[in-house]
């Protein structure tokens, strides 16, 4: 392939694998993104087995975990924590971080900016590698002797200090901390490279409110990044230090397996600040990409102008600057000073303000427009109502009196699959069947995507809704079993509905598998703007090619969504369009 | 059983497929070729009238949860504060709901309304102030009255007064097994820490505390109704929790530190048990034994025990294997039962005395994790709910 732009000839490997092509890093981070939710998605079926049918024999445990794992076919009770360890692990940064961050912020930044590619493509390659390194080494976690590690995915000491307490806090443990590690050192290469790409190397024109929403939030996740991630990265060396020489930072006064050990003067309440630093963050930098992504595709596809850019904007920067200032609120209980719980519900309910904002927004956005109703956009709507369902149920975990008693139940579980889990992947998926064309110049089925969506629509509430009722029962998460408690027996039955739906759901993301992969190779050939969408990417031709445009970088004259303005023939006016002679442009 | 099982989900979601793809593909007919891969009026007609539907099918399915669920969500709170909790989660619900209702109504049906047709052209609409403002400033004040009432509720519950009778309690966590320590006549309950733990004072309390002598370690919490409770949260080993949810009490153990939670239960165990709601509760589970005891029977194994109400403390917080059977059974009674009962409890020096006294076989006393087995002792009486 000869262009203007490359001065080298592409080998397969620098093509293909060392690739400092910003496109093809996305295609990596993509496929590396959905391979692991195969993964997580499993492990989270095997212990929704587990719960459904409590200590009960099934062939497919003997195959997939073993003797070791499932002797005679019936999870260990400290596998089964391993593997909500490991799903949630694995969905929350492996996932919905890196998978749908890594891919949208690294295809989309340069594109809809009008850059080359990123800052440094370079460190943009480094940062993919390190990322499926640490994508290896924590598959490689789940095989070890000891198990992998099962501390809950909030890993809070002692439980993950120390081996005595469970298995799976010996070697486990140590890999997935260096798993993390790497992880973390490759976010943050990500995200420094997408925050100087947006500063720097933004096209003639494209100023700070003509970007499209979607680079907003790329960038605002970007700077959440670079701030919550480095706390996660020393509050992972702590215990590290704990762990392996003998520090006491998270650990004091401790008698276990009938020995007093050494450590005095620390405190695992340190610990939880320092994790939910950035795991409270961590939910915002996995769902402002997944909402900038259906803000383009909502305006897109109604044929209308976002309702609301600024706001949209400003609640972008609001609620990424509460995000860093209410971590306290999942520690309401945790022991720590009840004036502090009273500050976290404070900061805490206040994010419900830009997000009602957003919410809001995106309805009017539906109104009076010309929807086209195709996959992209119904995950996009399905994005909106979970995320309105889901958040809604924060304003009881956010107040501290009401978290007393749903704290850590099933109400918790799904508030936060449905807000962030569900939202996120809905974005996802959105966001693939949008982009697909632009990655691999090739259409998905869209009958399989309509299919693939009404399931996952309904499965996703069959899954959540029951959940809240069984969390109102008082049942705590993280049980192995609920048979030890005549209590909850009368909620067996739900949770059995619950696996099945979490099944068939499960199940049915094969349609969407194999319309992603078949559609690579055998997909329609797509045009160049399949959307009529106004943003740059689409300018750019369908093959692929270093530097993005062949010749100059188009210059923009207006914002990305002028769609159906008046005065024009077309229902879209690209930003590449000049303004007419006394149009006027919003916002400017 | 479940081989057979799967394959009629695997069978079914075939069908389901099958059906989903007839649907769609017959909607294609007659439609001009070559825009296959995008949404055409004849897909947007079928997702509008779709997402009309799902907002019913969200509505439908929440009111089934209600009738089906309802009954699950612990009602009748047994403390004092639990019917400020109540009170202000009613609230809550009340607003949720009624956004929930609107919003996926108003989302749903846009998607339907204005669902894409050729030749339609949408509104260029970009933005109002006013309505902005008016979905910002309705947001603050519900919230403000939100926060106000809960910070209000909050305080009432964590901050004890110092100055107030309680009863001084110790509730000590370890893997995974409870145990309690009450503070005896003094009410002031002994130092302690783990590195005192030997034989039986498996709490590590400090013996030569003079408030430690009159101190009594038991496996089961006795409470008297309407008088406040003070508790003490310890842990000896990981993070537990210790959850009591009809008295909607919560509060971590934390190891290294002291946690603290104080409620007055208002509701004695055996008038909880006569509460109708109750009653029916218990009832329908015991249904659900007595089928489940059919089918073990079937097995050769022994039946379930019949279930009878009784307060429980669980453990709340990830902390090890059997972190799914940690509980204690707590019993609310009158005043005078609750003395009677303390009285009859051995106090810790006593039992660190007889303990120590030369035994015809010392071999049998040595290092018994005698607490242990009276927990699962424990864990038997509540299934055989005495």
């Amino acid at each position: 392939m000869s262009h203007d732009h490359g001065h080298h000839k592409d080998t397969f490997i620098t093509k293909y694998i060392f690739s400092i092509d910003h496109k093809m890093i996305a295609k990596q981070y993509l496929i590396s993104g959905l391979l692991m939710g195969i993964v997580g998605v499993v492990l989270s079926l095997f212990f929704r087995m587990q719960i459904a049918w409590p200590e009960e024999s099934f062939e497919i445990f003997k195959i997939f975990l073993g003797e070791k794992m499932a002797p005679g076919g019936v999870m260990r009770n400290d596998i089964y924590l391993a593997l909500v360890t490991i799903h949630g692990t694995i969905m929350v940064f492996f996932v919905l971080t890196a998978g749908l961050s890594g891919t949208f912020s690294n295809l989309l930044i340069p594109l809809q900016i009008g850059a080359r590619d990123m800052a440094s493509g370079f460190m943009n390659m480094l940062s993919f590698w390190m990322f499926f390194i640490s994508c290896v080494v924590m598959i490689v976690s789940l095989f070890v002797e000891s198990g992998p590690a099962s501390a809950g995915w909030t890993i809070y000491p002692p439980l993950s200090a120390l081996e005595e307490a469970i298995p799976g806090s010996g070697l486990g443990m140590t890999l997935w901390l260096v798993s993390m590690a790497i992880f973390i050192a490759s976010s943050l290469m990500g995200s420094l490279n997408y925050i100087v790409t947006v500063i720097n190397l933004r096209t003639e024109g494209m100023t700070m409110t003509r970007l499209p929403l979607t680079v907003w939030a790329f960038f605002i996740t970007a700077i959440i990044g670079v701030i919550s991630f480095p706390v996660l990265f020393s509050a992972a060396l702590l215990l590290i230090f704990d762990r392996s020489f003998g520090t006491s930072f998270y650990l004091s006064d401790i008698f276990i397996k009938g020995e007093v050990l050494h450590y005095q003067g620390g405190s695992p309440v340190l610990f939880e600040h320092l994790f939910w630093f950035l795991g409270h963050p961590e939910v915002y930098i996995v769902l402002l990409p997944a909402l900038g992504i259906t803000s383009e595709i909502i305006a897109t596809n109604s044929r209308k102008p976002i309702f609301g850019y600024r706001a949209m904007i400003a609640s972008i920067i609001a609620i990424a600057f509460l995000s860093t200032i209410v971590w306290g609120h999942h520690m309401f209980i945790s022991g720590m000073n009840p004036f502090l719980g009273s500050v976290f519900t404070f900061t805490t309910l206040l994010i419900a303000i830009p997000s009602a904002v957003k919410a809001f927004n995106y309805i009017t956005t539906l109104w009076k427009g010309n929807l086209q109703l195709n996959p992209a956009m119904l995950f996009s709507i399905g994005l909106v109502s979970t995320f309105i369902s889901g958040g809604l149920t924060g304003i009881i975990l956010g107040d501290s009196t009401l978290d007393i008693n749903v704290h850590d139940t099933y109400f918790v579980v799904a508030h936060f699959h449905l807000v962030m889990g569900i939202s996120a992947l809905y974005g996802f998926f959105a966001g693939v069947y949008h982009w697909f064309p632009r990655m691999f110049g090739r259409m998905m089925n869209k009958t399989l995507g309509y299919i693939h969506f009404w399931v996952t629509a309904v499965c996703a509430y069959g899954v959540f809704f029951p959940m809240h009722f069984i969390g109102m029962a008082g049942l705590p998460r993280r049980y192995y079993t609920n048979s030890n408690f005549p209590l909850f027996d009368e909620l067996a039955d739900t949770n059995v509905l619950i696996t099945m739906f979490a099944i068939v759901g499960a199940a049915f993301q094969l349609v969407f598998f194999w319309n992603f992969f078949y559609s690579i190779f055998k997909g329609k050939k797509a045009p160049m703007n399949p959307w009529r969408s106004n943003t740059l990417e689409w300018t750019a031709p369908v093959e692929h090619m270093h530097g993005n445009w062949p010749g100059e970088i188009p210059a923009v004259h207006r914002w990305p969504y002028d769609y159906s303005k008046p005065g024009h023939d077309e229902d879209f006016v690209p930003q590449t369009t000049p303004m007419k002679e006394g149009e006027v442009e919003l916002h400017h | 059983m479940n081989g057979l099982l799967i394959l009629l989900i695997i069978v079914l979601l075939g069908v389901a497929a099958w059906q989903l793809s007839k649907i769609f593909s017959l909607t294609q007919i007659g439609m001009a070729k070559g825009d296959s891969t995008i949404a055409n009026d004849k897909d947007n007609n079928i997702n509008g009238y779709l997402m009309f539907a799902f907002v019913g099918f969200i509505y439908i399915f929440t009111i089934y949860s209600f009738i089906k669920w309802g009954s699950f969500v612990l009602d009748t709170p047994a403390s004092e504060h639990g019917k400020d909790y109540d009170n202000l989660m009613n609230i809550s619900w009340i607003i949720i709901f009624t956004v929930q209702t609107l919003t996926q109504f108003l989302l749903h049906y846009f998607a339907f309304k204005y669902r894409g047709k050729e030749g339609q052209k949408a509104l260029y609409y970009a933005d109002n102030n006013k309505l902005e403002a008016i979905w910002t400033i309705i947001p603050v004040i519900v919230l403000a009255v939100l926060i106000l009432y809960g910070l209000y509720t909050w305080n009432q519950i964590m901050y004890v007064d110092e100055d107030e009778e309680v009863i001084n309690v110790e509730l000590y966590a370890k893997q995974f097994s409870w145990e309690a320590r009450y503070a005896g006549d003094d009410n002031t309950l002994g130092k302690a820490n783990v590195r005192y733990i030997k034989d039986v004072n498996t709490l590590g309390v400090d013996m030569s505390d003079r408030a430690s002598q009159d101190d009594k370690v038991v496996t089961e919490i006795h409470l008297p109704v309407g008088k406040k409770v003070h508790f003490r949260m310890r842990s000896q080993d990981v993070l537990h929790s210790a959850y009591m949810p009809h008295f909607r009490a919560q509060m971590n153990c934390v190891p290294g530190m002291v946690t603290e939670f104080a409620f007055i239960p208002t509701i004695t165990t055996a008038d909880m048990r006569n509460m109708p709601g109750m009653v029916k509760k218990v009832d329908g589970i015991n249904k659900i034994r007595a089928k489940k005891s059919v089918e073990l029977a079937a097995q050769g194994k022994p039946a379930l025990e019949p279930y009878t109400f009784d307060y429980l403390l669980l453990c709340n917080k990830i902390c090890g294997a059997s972190h799914f059977n940690m509980q204690l059974k707590i019993v609310v009674e009158s005043e005078a039962d609750y003395k009677k009962w303390l009285k009859e409890q051995k106090t810790l020096a006593s039992a660190i005395k007889e303990a120590n006294a030369p035994k015809e076989d010392p071999a049998a006393v040595k290092e018994t994790p005698a607490v242990a087995e009276a927990v699962v002792d424990t864990t038997k009486a509540v299934a055989k709910g005495k």
